[in-house]
């Protein structure tokens, strides 16, 4: 490991046991030291936008110039980052203009994403039949039975049985233990994870 | 105070049994479970290579300041290993993700296995920070699975609902496709919509699978010998339960 590996490893591993410490010993002085610790985190990862935003710029100019696919599509986002960041640079980030642009390009971007979503989801269950396991027979069933029994049909309404017991016991009995069995699986997963990267086995950082 | 110290012991005994595990089985690597989307995953790698094709490592939008970090992690090992392994392919990997930092740790962990590999290239580019929201992620990496060549996508990390945007889009391509989040939902779409989910916390499981390292099989050990002793304490308190004592 070169120099300067160790000592990114050296500062990332006291750091994270600092700050893991400050979590579980009730002691003023690592409590302090972990809050501020966190606080520099913030900040690292606001400045971090602007360079993912650079990096956003240098990938899209990159394609545009090199004239791939879709460079049309690289422009538009070159030109209005560009537009937007002047906007906000100029009437500043709560301004009507700017709120603007955020309620009327953004969220009915998104807002169809999510539609086009539905209909991915659909196509998806769709494709699912062409699995024949018993698990996706399964996953299908369930989805089947919970959307009837939480959709009133039309004429018919709530479905005698469906709706009062066997929705209710999928998806207050089952599903959670389900759920909280992964959760439980999750967590531990995550505190190897993170310990591994405190042993400084795992070190996404300065390199290896 | 006993919270903390209990918290404190949980983490300590995890920390034990890794090395204590790792130690043990430093000559004779443990053999896993067999699960096929890893297998898949291996030929996919392989095809890559062979055909002169790119892999895509999404890592999705977890923040690292939060607990969804674990996952981000796994993906950054993942991420890690799989640019070694196409370490022989002119086409290095491109990784996507949502996240500012993440974005950052995803262009250290590629220039670190270019620099592994003796490649000496590195493009700050193959990095790619494609939208800082949910589905302005999904829109930025849709583009990366239909028009960059790519024939293996890797789905690991955290992601949500939007999952399924990239999984049809990979199948559209006829690309493979292994998808694997910690988020309950994404887990949902993803078996719904990819032909290869990892499920539950399999996700934390990659590493192993990937040969990252004998710690990454030894906490793979840990975590099934922690699951266990959870086991066991829910079923004593359950019966403590039904005899009155608790």
């Amino acid at each position: 490991m070169r120099l300067k590996g160790i000592f990114s490893t050296s500062i990332a591993i006291a750091t994270g046991l600092i700050v893991l410490a400050g979590y579980f010993l009730a002691l003023p002085l690592l409590i302090n030291l972990r809050v501020v610790i966190l606080n520099w985190a913030v900040i690292l990862a606001a400045f971090a936008v602007w360079i993912g935003v650079v990096n956003l710029f240098a990938v899209h100019a990159q394609k545009f110039r090199q004239k791939k696919a879709g460079r049309f599509y690289s422009l538009v986002l070159v030109v209005s980052m560009l537009v937007t960041l002047i906007i906000g640079l100029v009437t500043g980030p709560q301004s009507k203009l700017m709120t603007g642009v955020f309620n009327m390009v953004q969220l009915p971007i998104e807002a169809s994403l999510m539609a086009v979503l539905a209909v991915s989801l659909t196509y998806a269950s769709a494709r699912l039949l062409r699995r024949v396991d018993m698990l996706s027979i399964l996953f299908l069933g369930t989805a089947m039975l919970v959307l009837l029994g939480t959709a009133p049909l039309p004429f018919i309404g709530e479905i005698p049985l469906l709706s009062d017991l066997i929705r209710p016991f999928i998806a207050q009995v089952l599903a959670a233990a389900g759920a909280r069995g992964i959760l439980i699986g999750v967590a531990l997963g995550i505190l190897t994870t993170g310990l591994r990267i405190l042993f400084g086995v795992d070190r996404p950082y300065g390199g290896k | 105070m006993w919270l903390g110290l209990g918290g404190f012991g949980i983490v300590f005994i995890a920390a034990c049994i890794i090395l204590a595990v790792a130690y043990v089985r430093r000559k004779s690597p443990p053999t896993f479970r067999e699960i096929s989307s890893f297998a898949r995953l291996r030929r996919g790698v392989g095809r890559a290579v062979e055909d002169g094709r790119r892999l895509h490592v999404a890592l999705g939008h977890g923040n690292l300041t939060t607990p969804q970090s674990g996952a981000d992690f796994a993906g950054l090992s993942m991420l890690s290993r799989l640019a070694e392994l196409t370490s022989a392919s002119d086409q290095p990997p491109i990784a996507t993700s949502g996240d500012a930092a993440l974005s950052l740790l995803s262009q250290d962990t590629l220039q670190a296995a270019g620099q592994i590999a003796s490649r000496g290239v590195y493009e700050a580019t193959n990095s790619r920070l494609t939208g800082l929201s949910p589905f302005s992620y999904a829109a930025g990496a849709l583009p990366v699975i239909r028009d960059e060549n790519v024939s293996t996508n890797v789905l690991i990390g955290h992601f949500g609902l939007e999952a399924a945007l990239l999984t049809d889009a990979a199948d559209r391509e006829n690309a493979f496709a292994l998808a694997a989040s910690d988020n309950l939902a994404a887990q949902a779409v993803m078996y719904a919509s990819s032909q290869d989910p990892l499920i539950g916390e399999e996700v934390f499981a990659a590493g192993a699978y990937v040969d990252a390292g004998p710690f990454h099989a030894a906490s793979l050990t840990a975590q099934d010998i922690l699951r266990w002793i959870i086991i066991g304490l829910m079923v004593f308190g359950a019966l403590l339960k039904l005899v009155g004592l608790l």
